[in-house]
């Protein structure tokens, strides 16, 4: 195949008016558009609290979770999905409290969790592959159920985060000073880890472990590029992540690729872009600083 | 000064503190972390307006002392008061001041949103932005001299920079006492300068009671009332003259020290803590 012949099968957009039409389509935007919400609102807060790992962590130990309640019943994997990232992130947070050995907590969980659910895959006795194959990602399989639990977790989601708004940021970019202040930074953690284990878990089975962190981090790190303003930081990543998420599903259905590779690339155009931008504003990390008025 | 029933132990007493109430109060107090004990039988009285350098070695439990006035550390033993209430976590009339610290260049914070936070940031909500708040951060920003870098990310801003949006964090909530745990730290000399000078100015004007941590009583000298020394589970109160010769600091550290003035400043010789 030629590399003009590659291009044509991966940019095309001949019946995607069409394919815009179907019922699945509109249920797989509107679930991606849910899921970028999310992510574009908890996102700026793991790249402040720089916890990239943990999310990568949860997302895979999401499986675990997934496999596990195979065991039970198939009809159950995307609780257990849910279960298994919200106990992941739970344990990466209280574990991991001290940030010198936040890496090593998540290494020797993810490890351990990771094992365990090929243990419980191999107990599993029927053909495995088909029902955990949602967690790389089945967003055109997404049923209307599916998409009314999306908004009402992520209405609950955004409505918990705004009520802690606040304090989890004061928490998340000035530990010391908050707790000083009374904050409860150390509640607030396991807070903001059973979100962001609630996030992951439904985004898994939706886009899968892949998109997790092209959603919930490339966007927020691309705008903290440009901007120090922590609520414009906020619309920012979720505009970077609609526009990521939207955009990648739609380019993605002519040719009838997986939208993974759409989705990321769409992000991380973005995040270079960003950098570009921001360059010239952290050079300025490096300047000398004049002699302070007295 | 209120009389307490306790007897005060004679190697404890304290001078006769100001006319003024105290704003903080500690009797009998004891921090001990199992056997080791940092400091027993502490009483302490701090009036308005009155400024304390905390100096000892490390892990003599100078920052210890801000923790328990912060409520984030309980006593082993003793009461400690501020306003004559016990101490809670969160106390509004508290500020605090901690040591420079490297921020991330890309961290998505200005200078007005850390001083925000010192506004509001322990409230619960989103905190939708509003006049009166805007011009309270300014009004701040401006008395510490920090208004014309109230925009830039605080990542990008120099120790010094940082440390004048620090005490405006801290003032923003209007204190009677402020807690600072080195804030001179890692500072060149010029922002010592300015950072004490703004902490000093404070309490002259508004009468904040000021206990500061430091390992240098240098910077601070002029405008030190009083000093705690504490040195290994012994402590010493009192000013500077008396506290900072070489008889009192031989006996707290039990060896011998020698302490010589020069054109103004404190030299500190023998003690296992580095004094400029």
């Amino acid at each position: 195949m030629s590399f003009g012949e590659i291009l044509h099968r991966l940019f095309t957009f001949r019946g995607s008016w069409q394919l815009l039409q179907l019922d699945f389509v509109q249920q797989a935007l509107i679930a991606g558009a849910l899921l970028a919400l999310i992510a574009g609102a908890l996102g700026p807060l793991v790249v402040a609290r720089q916890v990239s790992f943990a999310v990568h962590g949860t997302s895979e130990l999401t499986f675990t979770g997934a496999a596990a309640a195979l065991l039970v019943s198939s009809s159950l994997v995307s609780v257990g999905a849910l279960v298994g990232a919200v106990v992941a992130a739970l344990a990466f947070g209280l574990l991991g409290l001290r940030e010198r050995e936040r890496d090593s907590v998540i290494g020797a969980v993810l490890a351990f969790g990771l094992g365990l659910g090929g243990l419980f895959l191999w107990l599993y006795p029927g053909r495995s592959s088909n029902q955990l194959s949602l967690l790389f990602g089945q967003i055109v399989g997404v049923s209307r159920n599916d998409v009314w639990l999306l908004a009402g977790c992520a209405a609950g989601v955004l409505l918990v985060l705004a009520m802690v708004w606040r304090p989890l940021l004061f928490a998340s970019v000035d530990a010391d000073v908050a707790r000083a202040r009374g904050v409860p930074v150390r509640g607030l953690s396991v807070l903001f880890a059973v979100l962001v284990g609630v996030a992951t878990g439904l985004a898994v089975p939706t886009v899968g472990a892949l998109l997790v962190l092209s959603l919930l981090i490339t966007p927020a790190a691309a705008a903290a590029r440009v901007t120090a303003n922590p609520v414009t930081a906020l619309l920012l990543a979720t505009l970077f992540a609609e526009v990521a998420v939207l955009g990648g599903i739609v380019a993605s259905l002519a040719p009838g690729a997986p939208i993974s590779g759409y989705v990321t690339a769409i992000g991380f155009m973005i995040y270079l872009t960003c950098r570009a931008l921001g360059a010239a504003r952290l050079r300025r990390a490096g300047r000398p600083h004049p002699a302070p008025a007295a | 000064m209120t009389v307490t029933t306790r007897t005060d132990q004679a190697s404890t007493r304290i001078p006769t503190p100001r006319a003024a109430s105290p704003v903080v109060r500690l009797r009998g107090a004891r921090l001990a972390y199992g056997p080791r004990v940092l400091w027993d039988s502490l009483d302490l009285d701090v009036a308005p307006g009155e400024f304390l350098a905390l100096l000892g070695p490390n892990g003599s439990g100078k920052t210890s002392l801000l923790r328990v006035l912060l409520g984030l550390q309980p006593l082993s033993a003793g009461t400690v008061a501020i306003h004559g209430q016990p101490v809670r976590r969160g106390h509004r009339t508290v500020g605090y001041i901690p040591q420079q610290r490297a921020l991330d260049p890309t961290l998505t914070l200005r200078g007005r949103d850390l001083v925000g936070l010192g506004l509001d940031g322990h409230r619960w909500g989103f905190g939708l932005p509003s006049a009166r708040r805007r011009a309270r951060v300014l009004e701040v920003l401006d008395a510490v001299g920090a208004r014309h870098y109230a925009n830039a990310p605080v990542g990008l801003l120099s120790g010094g920079e940082q440390q004048r949006l620090r005490v405006a964090q801290a003032l923003v909530g209007d204190p009677d006492v402020l807690l600072c745990d080195e804030p001179l730290l890692s500072l060149d000399l010029a922002y010592q300068q300015v950072v004490s000078g703004l902490i000093d100015a404070r309490r002259r004007t508004a009468r904040t009671a000021v206990l500061f941590v430091t390992h240098d009583i240098n910077p601070v000298l002029p405008v030190v009332d009083r000093v705690l020394y504490l040195v290994d589970g012994r402590f010493r109160i009192g000013t500077p003259d008396e506290v900072m010769n070489s008889a009192t600091l031989s006996q707290l550290y039990g060896t011998d020290i020698g302490v010589i003035k020069v054109r103004g400043r404190l030299l500190v010789m023998g003690a296992s803590e580095e004094h400029s």
